[in-house]
């Protein structure tokens, strides 16, 4: 699987991102900055998280309109693989790619933390590796992780599947509606999620739930 | 031409920042405080003198930039 992995100003996880695709695809992932207005040809494109633009306006705002963003919605078009994490879902709803939004976590509160959730949907690229119903636990870090959207929006997504990680009930870190952690696009190749895949792929690092996730787009990939 | 453009958000859109803000007034003895929301403005220079184009331009700012119309709604006032 070939991968690259986009550097915005602020950005502050591709490095995690890059760590986890070599130590998992076994090949380095290209590192695109937001000025480039061109992708190297890859199956998988990574929106990592950070703080991109220092969150100006709107997490993700300011991401959603630099020039390597034109070039990931026509790979999205073509149905390559995106992955948005933390700000990179920020950027993806900011950009159209996914829809509702990412609000202030309804305590006001950035959280860091370990949060456990459940994998609702393993048809997809990202999650087919895992099992239905299993409890996985990602680590969090953000301040906007809210997920908004309309109710006609959220049924929407529950009813063509497209929720894929929902956070257990009673441990919700930001008020996200349905618990939602993570959703696809309609056409299934575009995902974006709040918790941190890519930090949980190594026992050194305190889990390993994350490396199903990778394993699963390998897997699709080949 | 100057604008200001107000970004605030929907109605029935939580606003976690508003009702800490009406919380903390309440806390300094403003009782009268009841719902706060809160918002946002923009204030920018325009190169045109024509206001119905500089309102149309204005609109295509906060539909693909200044506002998340998912989640907030704006006003434009031209000065």
């Amino acid at each position: 699987m070939k991968s690259a992995v986009v550097v915005f100003p602020a950005s502050n996880c591709d490095r995690d991102a890059q760590t986890a695709l070599k130590q998992l695809t076994g090949r380095d992932p290209h590192m695109v900055w937001h000025g480039d207005s061109a992708l190297p040809s890859v199956d998988l494109v990574v929106l990592p998280g950070g703080f991109s633009y220092g969150d100006y306006l709107r997490s993700g705002a300011m991401a959603s309109q630099s020039a390597i963003m034109r070039a990931v919605k026509a790979h999205a078009d073509k149905g390559g693989m995106v992955l948005g994490i933390c700000n990179g879902f920020q950027v993806l709803t900011e950009s159209h790619l996914l829809p509702g939004a990412l609000m202030r976590n309804a305590d006001l509160k950035f959280v860091c933390r370990p949060v456990a959730m459940t994998v609702e949907e393993t048809q997809s690229a990202f999650t087919r590796k895992y099992d239905k119903g299993q409890r996985v636990v990602f680590p969090v870090a953000h301040g906007d992780g809210n997920y908004f959207a309309d109710e006609a929006t959220l049924d929407r997504l529950e009813g063509e599947n497209r929720v894929v990680f929902r956070y257990v009930e009673g441990d919700n870190p930001n008020g996200s509606a349905r618990n939602i952690a993570g959703i696809l696009n309609e056409t299934r190749n575009v995902m974006g999620l709040m918790p941190h895949p890519e930090r949980v792929v190594d026992p050194l690092l305190g889990g390993t739930d994350g490396v199903a996730l990778f394993q699963s787009l390998i897997e699709a990939l080949s | 031409m100057k604008a200001r453009v107000f970004v605030t958000l929907k109605n029935g859109v939580l606003d976690p920042q508003g009702k800490a803000i009406g919380h903390a007034l309440n806390g300094l003895g403003f009782d009268s405080v009841g719902e706060v929301r809160q918002g946002k403005v923009i204030d920018l220079d325009l190169h045109e003198s024509d206001a119905q184009k500089a309102r149309a331009a204005l609109t295509q700012m906060c539909e693909k930039l200044l506002a998340n119309t998912v989640i907030e709604k704006y006003e434009i006032e031209l000065r």
